[in-house]
């Protein structure tokens, strides 16, 4: 055991049991699994991913890039870092070789998300985000205060003191001020990772893992979405080790880590240390370790510095002979070995700069640091402390509280690396990315040092480069004779530590993952057995099998049902505009096609819209309610663009138009009774209506109530039958759905799903805007030039019909295609080719595509609609559908196959 | 997720917008009058600039006004 007695922070008065690689150890709460590992001497956690060398620990906290072990209890999670997990009693973990193994069963802990708004944010409770926190709060700022450790006071250690206290003292007292404050909320075990535009920066909390019992009540993570108006980064600093000979092996770790260790969880890593610097900071960690008992030889190159017992050199190798592969002594470059069991290396400090890079913060490259640093202001961002250059702890407090810092002498020699074999010189870790490997991207022409990271795939791994993206940059400009800044600086992008998808996604998975919309009848069609699809966000009943019943056998009882008997439809969820004010029938006039103010209250028209180009976006009926208020029905997926569009005319072109435009869909349960005797359903329905064909002729509407309901009864038809719509407000859907079933029971009333509706209509051939149109299609292409208005001096869209390439006859068109073989459906999407029994070399010449294809009750056969290149002059012809390797011969119709004279629309002769 | 201030509403996250493009691009007086060049030019032809850019947005999913904003392109930065 090497924890000494008398240090750190950890409750050593209860025991927690662990176990890692199959032996138990044991630790102590406020352990995290690497302290508590390094306790009980162990000292290789895993082998490296590409070149299977043991390795070790490598620093204390989210930069060390080596120490990744697999987590099995209490949940098994891939890829952690030892020195961020929380021990807790019965954590079982094992070490890695460079890859995880995600869980085989489902995760059953809760992701959530917050979202929270500030004048302030800071990030990292260090002495200067701590200060930078107070002040804010003291000037009545809101302030949130986020940091990655369970506790705050950052790199403090116990040592220091601030205002004549005990730094940790202080640490304490600040906390405390700013707990008492109700406009302040810290969050610890916080990370935040991600910052972006306006003061917006992603966090997140990991707020049970250190819990031995979890509340079932807490989420596990969550993400905090907070909206800052001022950004403060204190984010500190992370130590960059000298790059020397086999420097991978366990037992070699950056000075600062070992001390953190040391001061914070009471471990000392090593009874025989050797210390090589070129920094002072390592100094004190030599220090405080011998204080600590160890015996310590401190190497740095840099003349004088250390006092006389420093010896004057650099490390320029390690060796082991343990078993474990950890380090046993090192080499100096005056040939002196020294027998050791640890390592420590510092090369001096990166400041940890990222969340001022995300928002494209310009980072300049210090020479006298050797690192990168925050260079240009940016508004609304901070960087203050040891993550702007700031590494003395009086210069971090003035920062901290927003004055600018004495400037203090740099001591810290810049070397990247001793002399060694460059191919054992490793400069990540965990990729075994090594100086050969930068000379041979050097070697193969690389300039950029971002092109050398990806060649080299240095600084792309779970730690992102933090220890070894500045030393590759230094090493890529020494082989090629250049300064650093000259390579170009990296740009840290987010995320800055990994997040698991499971907290990004929080809420957000499994029926929750997208909003479902369900009309007023979901219940009614969940019981009837319906199958569902969805229609944008939707769920609509696509029809309802019976026992023994696949969708073909259903959807050819249901259309039959329709076209010999009633049917009824839940087609709620068509998108329904309110236009009201005394200039509507102008406004529609301009964006119909067709002439809508001529419309009668009480009737109904078709319309079609197009865009500026001419091409077809949307059509749907149109109601007159009074002079002054149009009901505009759109298609499902068009009721929220539709909206949008007419906005944009109304608002952007002819805001002298007195109309206002509102949605109703969701206000609106629509029912279509269909078919030849639902004459019978809706007289039975509201039998004070006259229901006549001279009384209520197609496309007329009134209102009504029935039993104290207000309805709206109106004869629309989509299929080409007798047929009424019913629409009543939600409230009592179901209840006038049912009134229907009932009435219609006499008559085998049959509800139908959206798959009915879509055969019923494209036998009439009616298209569907997006499914048989695609954005090229104009009216005229859909054969409908008689819903283009030939009076109107001008609509949305007239302009284009002039112009040549829609005058064009080899437009593709939409016909009719009746397969010669009766019972093959053609594939939807399939291509039109040229008559022939053999296709010609390629390329072929396409003529078009299927855009529907469905199986026909009334014809007894299969059909389809489809684009084809003038087509309208090819009705007669027969053309070729290549499905598979067959060859299909296909006979061309006009669109609308069955009942073309449209006999059927006021009721079959006979009935009534 | 970048703010976009709403005439009416203030400062907004973007998802809560519908971008529009370019501003000032009126719909012809007279569009019959035009040659098939210059309707064509009216409907698909938009100037595509590195920088300032007068644009117009919809606050969609909040007022539904539309309004006219510059922004440069380059930065993203909205002019207040
Ligand atoms: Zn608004």
């Amino acid at each position: 055991m090497s924890r000494v007695d008398g240090y750190g922070r950890i409750d050593r008065t209860r025991t927690l049991t662990f176990t890692f690689d199959g032996a138990q150890y044991t630790g102590h709460p406020g352990d995290t699994l690497a302290s508590a590992l390094l306790a009980n001497g162990v000292r290789r956690i895993g082998t490296s991913v590409k070149l299977d060398r043991p390795r070790g620990i490598t620093a204390a906290w989210g930069e060390d890039p080596t120490g990744l072990v697999q987590i099995e209890e209490p949940f098994p999670e891939p890829m952690l870092l030892a020195t961020t997990v929380d021990l807790v009693d019965g954590l079982v973990a094992r070490g890695l070789g460079g890859r995880g193994r995600l869980a085989e069963v489902p995760d059953t802990a809760r992701y959530d998300r917050r979202h929270t708004h500030c004048e302030t944010l800071v990030v990292g409770a260090g002495p200067a985000g701590l200060l930078a926190a107070r002040t804010a709060a003291r000037r009545g700022d809101r302030v949130v205060l986020v940091d990655d450790r369970p506790a705050a006071g950052g790199a403090l250690l116990g040592t220091e003191r601030i205002c004549g206290r005990d730094a940790l003292d202080f640490v304490a007292d600040t906390i405390a001020e700013l707990r008492a404050d109700p406009d302040v909320r810290i969050l610890p075990r916080t990370t935040a990772f991600g910052h972006y535009d306006d003061g917006f920066v992603l966090a997140l909390e990991r707020r049970t893992d250190h819990l031995a019992e979890p509340p079932r009540n807490v989420s596990r993570q969550r993400v905090w979405r907070i909206r800052a108006g001022h950004v403060v980064v204190a984010t500190g600093a992370h130590e960059r080790p000298v790059v020397v000979e086999d420097n991978d092996r366990p037992g070699i770790m950056l000075a600062a880590s070992a001390r953190d260790l040391l001061h914070r969880y009471g471990v000392r890593v090593g009874r025989e240390i050797v210390v090589f610097t070129t920094d002072d900071a390592a100094h004190g960690a030599a220090a405080d370790l011998e204080a600590a008992g160890a015996r310590v030889t401190v190497v740095d190159p840099r003349p004088g510095a250390g006092g006389s017992a420093t010896r004057q050199a650099q490390v320029v190798g390690t060796r082991s002979d343990a078993e474990d592969g950890a380090v046993t002594a090192v080499t100096l470059d005056d040939g002196t070995v020294l027998p050791c069991d640890t390592l420590l290396l510092s090369g001096g400090w990166n400041p940890t700069a990222h969340l001022f890079s995300h928002v494209r913060g310009a980072l300049r490259y210090d020479a006298e640091l050797g690192a990168f640093r925050p260079g240009e202001p940016l508004d609304g961002v901070t960087v203050v402390g040891a993550a702007n250059g700031t590494f003395d702890l009086a210069g971090c407090l003035a920062e901290g509280r927003g004055e600018t810092p004495e400037p203090v002498a740099r001591t810290t020699r810049v070397v990247w690396r001793t002399e060694g074999d460059p191919a054992r010189q490793f400069v990540d870790l965990q990729r075994d990315s090594t100086v050969a490997d930068i000379a041979r991207a050097v070697g193969a022409g690389m300039r950029s040092v971002e092109h050398v990271k990806r060649y080299t795939t240095i600084g792309t791994a779970h730690d992102q480069g933090r220890t070894s993206g500045v030393i590759a940059s230094g090493i890529t400009a020494e082989l090629l004779g250049v300064p650093v800044e000259s390579l170009g600086t990296t740009t840290f992008r987010p995320p800055y530590t990994p997040v698991a998808f499971a907290a990004l996604a929080g809420r957000e998975r499994g029926r929750l993952y997208d909003p479902e919309r369900t009309t007023a009848l979901h219940a009614w069609h969940v019981e009837a057995g319906a199958v569902f699809e969805d229609v944008g966000q939707w769920k609509r009943a696509r029809y309802y099998p019976r026992p023994g019943e696949d969708m073909e056998a259903a959807v050819l009882r249901e259309c039959a049902a329709a076209r010999t008997g009633v049917g009824i439809l839940d087609g709620s969820t068509l998108g329904k505009i309110d236009v009201q004010g005394p200039d509507a029938g102008v406004l529609l006039d301009r964006i119909y096609t067709n002439l809508m103010s001529s419309l009668k209250p009480g009737r109904v028209r078709y319309g079609v819209m197009c865009g500026v180009d001419g091409m077809v976006i949307d059509d749907g009926t149109v109601l007159r309610l009074d002079e002054d208020r149009f009901l505009v029905y759109t298609t499902t997926g068009g009721a929220a663009p539709i909206l949008d569009h007419l906005e944009e005319w109304l608002q952007t072109e002819w805001p002298e138009l007195r109309v206002s435009l509102t949605s109703v869909t969701e206000q609106w349960a629509t029912f279509p009774v269909v078919g030849p005797r639902s004459r019978d359903v809706i007289g039975a329905f509201a039998p004070h209506v006259d229901v006549s064909n001279a009384a209520f002729p197609f496309m007329s509407w009134l209102d009504t109530e029935v039993d104290g309901v207000p309805v709206r009864l109106a004869r629309i038809s989509f299929s080409g039958e007798l047929a009424w719509e019913v629409s009543v407000d939600g409230w009592h859907a179901a209840a006038v759905w049912q009134r229907l079933l009932d009435l219609g029971a006499p008559y085998a009333i049959t509800p139908y799903g959206t798959e009915t509706m879509h055969v019923l209509r494209a036998e009439k051939g009616y298209p569907i805007i997006g499914q048989d149109t695609d954005g090229t299609v104009t009216p005229q292409d859909l054969g409908m030039d008689w819903v283009v208005s030939k009076k109107k001096p001008d609509f949305v869209g007239r302009r284009s019909f002039a112009r040549p390439a829609n005058l064009d006859p080899l437009r593709k068109q939409l016909v009719g295609l009746l397969p010669v073989d009766p019972d093959l459906r053609l594939p939807e999407g399939s291509q039109i080719v040229e008559l022939t029994d053999a296709l010609p070399p390629p390329p072929v010449p396409m003529l078009g595509h299927v855009t529907s294809s469905y199986r026909s009750a009334a014809l007894g056969r299969t059909f389809a609609l489809a684009l084809v290149k003038g087509g309208h002059a090819r009705i007669g012809e027969r053309l070729t559908v290549p499905v598979g390797e067959a060859l299909v011969p296909v006979e061309v119709t006009g669109s609308v196959v069955f009942d073309p004279e449209g006999t059927r629309r006021d009721g079959e002769p006979g009935v009534h | 997720m970048q703010l976009i201030r709403c005439p009416w509403c203030g400062p907004r996250e973007e998802v809560e917008f519908h971008y529009g493009g370019q501003a000032g691009v009126a719909y012809p007086a007279d569009p019959a009058a035009l040659s098939d060049e210059d309707w064509a030019r009216y409907v698909f032809v938009r100037d595509n600039p590195k920088g300032r850019f007068e644009e117009r947005w919809s606050h969609a999913a909040g007022c539904r006004r539309w309004f006219t904003a510059v922004r440069d392109t380059a930065t993203y930065r909205f002019e207040r």
